[in-house]
């Protein structure tokens, strides 16, 4: 049947990508690859670990960013479903999640970019936690609804105040939404180049400090990818070995080990 | 029913009786909390758009609505004119949506309809997901690299400029990107339609197909357009894939084969060297009407599906 082979055609692309990646990417993993700056360009070797510190450390900024306001707006759209305020909000949230990643970058640009004088890992982990923002905000939601409404009056009828109620009783209980929420949010932005491309920059060098420019994986792939050296096509390949297991990784890991810190009701 | 302060009646520790006492934190206060967190979402996407219409001025100014017909785009000139890039992003988003159609429908039906439950349908299932879960950069370095050579060879067979780069090999890895969003919304809206439709069709003697055809596909059909019109809007948006592949020409694209560029690729081109207030200004002007045409199509996409009232 026309319809089977169809979807199953459909799949192949992505075998084949993961086929190559891992072809190509896991001949240039070592230990050296993981610890080593990049070399000039001519010079055999060099590594990413500047990529790997700045892809972590740009995550982190974005979640520091992201899922306290995130999660207290989840919290406010799941207690509030009728609200002019709340149904304004979600409207938001639905088209936050659709900006492209370009325009975030963009924005980010403008608010922190030019108004600090130079590029900056604050400002690229303040566009990836503006693109984690409605996911975190809308896995908090709909966690939340969930959750039957006898357990907050059942907390706050034995007198437990109202703020208690929400913080440590609703909100533990959906812990594992919560934490799924947050764990997709990371998934999608650890990939994320183009909102980098103007805030955090990239850099051939090891940066911690957070007032500098600073490399990501995404970012040193796109770079190096599109360079004319053969050395550096090589190093992208393993790049991208790492990004994409990181990535489908962190999906495959969400879905499994959730399910077992699901509050059954 | 707000008391200002609400008084609380607490269990306390240490003396075991029980106390009148004022809470820490009071119902209010966390609500007002609360709600300062909504309207921080909502503040949020107005400065958004606030700032891209404040930064995009001068070139709204210069060049208003002629900006979009304006076939030139000239930096050094100071000569910008979007239309190349216009025509390159429809051009890219539409022949991949048709491409992604061939692909989604079928999986939909075979999702909703044929095997719902059970190993096959999980394993399709979690594909599509890891599909949609793969970077962008990684598809578009897979893209230059495995792709554009077998799209020079097929380029070089038709007798065109063997580019591989162009507006044919980034609309097939843009199709490959979006087939995930609207297989996923197809499948949700095709298995909920009600049973009783189809089992009277089959006891009329409708084959499989003619059940699908007449009665799964019209029932269906707007939720599947609204699937269809998110992955437009996904397919405008996208950036890193489409810039690696399809080859950076700001010049008006000819034929299928030809390298072109789409609105988020000069972006993600020209920013960093955009030299002069206009240059930028430009760019963002670009970077504003892709914020509002997304938006919109995001928004009547997800307005569609709420009307029919499936969970995305």
């Amino acid at each position: 049947m026309i319809i089977v082979l169809l979807a199953f055609c459909s799949i192949l692309p992505m075998f084949f990508i993961l086929f190559f990646i891992t072809r190509k990417g896991i001949s240039v993993i070592n230990w050296r690859f993981l610890t080593e700056l990049p070399k000039p360009v001519g010079e055999i070797g060099g590594g990413i670990s500047n990529a790997i510190i700045g892809t972590f450390m740009l995550i982190g900024i974005a979640t520091a960013f992201s899922v306290p306001v995130g999660i207290l707006a989840g919290i406010f759209l799941s207690e509030n479903r009728k609200s002019r305020l709340a149904s304004l909000t979600r409207l938001c949230v639905e088209t936050l999640q659709g900006v492209p990643s370009i325009v975030i970058g963009i924005v980010a640009y403008l608010w922190l970019v030019v108004s600090m004088g130079s590029f900056s890992a604050l400002s690229g982990g303040m566009a990836l936690g503006l693109m984690m923002l409605p996911v975190i905000i809308t896995a908090t939601e709909e966690t939340l609804k969930l959750i039957p409404e006898s357990l907050k009056e059942a907390s706050l009828g034995l007198g437990v105040s109202y703020p208690r109620t929400i913080l440590k009783v609703i909100l533990p209980a959906g812990v594992s939404g919560l934490v799924t929420g947050i764990l997709l949010s990371i998934a999608r932005v650890a990939g994320e180049t183009a909102p980098l491309l103007f805030t955090a920059f990239g850099s051939p060098f090891m940066n911690v400090n957070i007032l500098k420019p600073m490399n990501s994986l995404p970012l040193m792939i796109f770079n190096y990818a599109t360079s004319p050296y053969p050395e550096w096509h090589t190093l992208a390949w393993g790049a991208s070995f790492i990004l994409i297991v990181f990535v489908l990784g962190l999906n495959l890991f969400t879905k499994v080990v959730t399910r077992r810190w699901k509050v059954q009701f | 029913m707000n008391h200002s302060r609400a008084e609380v009646l607490v269990l306390e520790p240490k003396t075991e009786t029980m106390r009148w006492r004022k809470p820490a934190l009071s119902e209010s206060s966390f609500r007002k909390i609360l709600s300062a967190a909504g309207a921080f979402v909502l503040l949020l996407l107005l400065a958004i758009l606030l700032s891209l219409i404040i930064a995009s001025l001068p070139a709204i100014r210069s060049f208003g609505i002629g900006f979009f017909f304006g076939s030139t785009w000239d930096p050094v000139r100071s000569e910008f004119g979007a239309f190349p890039f216009v025509l390159g992003t429809l051009a890219t988003s539409f022949l991949a949506l048709i491409i992604s159609v061939i692909f989604s429908i079928p999986i939909s039906i075979f999702l909703g309809e044929y095997s719902a439950q059970g190993p096959t349908a999980t394993f399709i299932k979690s594909m599509i997901e890891l599909l949609a879960g793969v970077p962008s950069v990684i598809y578009g370095f897979c893209g230059l690299f495995l792709l554009a050579p077998l799209v020079r060879i097929l380029e070089t067979k038709l007798g065109v400029a063997p580019y591989g780069v162009g507006i044919f090999a980034a609309s097939l890895v843009l199709s490959i990107m979006i087939i995930p969003y609207s297989a996923s919304i197809g499948r949700e809206v095709i298995s909920l339609v009600p049973s009783d439709l189809k089992e009277a069709a089959f006891s009329l003697g409708a084959t499989r197909f003619e059940v699908i055809r007449k009665v799964i596909l019209p029932y269906a059909g707007s939720g599947i357009v609204a699937g269809i019109l998110l992955s437009l809007g996904r397919a405008l948006g996208e950036t890193m894939a489409v810039t690696m592949v399809i080859g950076n020409s700001n010049f008006i694209p000819k034929s299928i084969f030809s390298p072109a560029n789409t609105l988020p690729s000069v972006i993600a081109n020209e920013f960093t060297e955009a030299t002069g207030s206009l240059y930028l200004a430009s760019l963002i002007k670009l970077g504003l009407v892709l914020f509002i045409v997304t938006t919109l199509i995001n928004l009547i996409g997800k307005l569609i599906i709420r009307r029919i009232g499936v969970r995305e």
